[in-house]
């Protein structure tokens, strides 16, 4: 059985758009538990920053979803016009990371940020036609 | 209560959208040199990090990582991706006004929407509080 082309180009741009929610709600979820970079730098230095960053469970799984985002956003690209790709990924990353936010990281998605959300969706759709 | 950014953090969230923007570019020229990847030739994806546009877009987005992770540390992710977004624009203004691209009556709106999603999340807080998460949090993390 073949699947038809738009059927793998829709997989691998939901896929890179599903790695990059994972990625960086584990990564904002890690930051937030570092707490602000630049207090940690002005005690520690930047090399106690790096350490502090770089030995946080949640970044480290975040970066390595972010990798494997990486490689597939290759993928996606090879594949698919970066006209369709570029937004459709970009689309799906920010209303999924909006819905992420608010359950997995419990920030205050309010009225404000949706809109905003949804404005960018729709403007990045607009600016590619 | 962090409401209010300082002109250092307001130069992050400048530098997250010119790497994330002008990374992409680079990585879709170079992958543009490198050919279609599919299943049955996941070499070419080893092969694409020789090719030296993917190099400079791969730097690019090293870039764009530490400094979107910087601002992730003091404000929330519903407020540094649409505030961020800006990115889009650089890119369509440049083609505009350096290329010389036409930009249609969609594209210029699909701007206006944009701009107005960056005042709309800059006009509020950065960051959502929350003591007793931060509390647990910096009793597990640290």
């Amino acid at each position: 059985m073949t699947l038809s082309p738009m059927v793998h180009v829709w997989s691998a741009i939901l896929f890179v758009a599903v790695l990059a929610v994972i990625g960086e709600v584990m990564i904002a979820s890690g930051m937030r538990q570092l707490g602000d970079l630049d207090d940690i730098r002005a005690s520690r230095g930047l090399g106690g920053t790096i350490a502090a960053v770089l030995t946080n469970a949640r970044f480290v799984i975040g970066a390595l979803c972010m990798a494997l985002n990486f490689f597939s956003m290759l993928f996606a690209l090879s594949i698919a016009n970066l006209s369709l790709a570029g937004p459709a990924i970009a689309a799906l990353t920010y209303v999924g990371n909006a819905v992420a936010a608010k359950f997995f990281l419990r920030e205050r998605v309010d009225r404000r940020r949706w809109l905003a959300t949804m404005c960018v969706v729709v403007g990045v759709v607009l600016l590619t036609r | 209560m962090k409401h209010v950014l300082k002109p250092s953090q307001y130069a992050i969230l400048v530098a997250i959208m010119l790497s994330a923007s002008v990374g992409d570019s680079f990585l879709k020229r170079g992958m543009d040199q490198v050919g279609a990847v599919n299943v049955h030739h996941l070499g070419l994806l080893w092969h694409a990090l020789f090719n030296p546009y993917v190099d400079i877009g791969i730097v690019l987005l090293i870039g764009f990582f530490a400094t979107y992770t910087t601002a992730l540390s003091w404000a929330d992710l519903t407020f540094v991706m649409p505030a961020t977004a800006f990115g889009y624009v650089v890119i369509a203004l440049m083609g505009r006004f350096w290329l010389h691209e036409h930009l249609s009556l969609s594209r210029w709106m699909g701007i206006l929407l944009i701009v107005g999603a960056v005042g709309f999340v800059a006009g509020g807080p950065s960051r959502t509080e929350h003591p007793e998460l931060d509390q647990m949090d910096a009793g597990v993390g640290r």
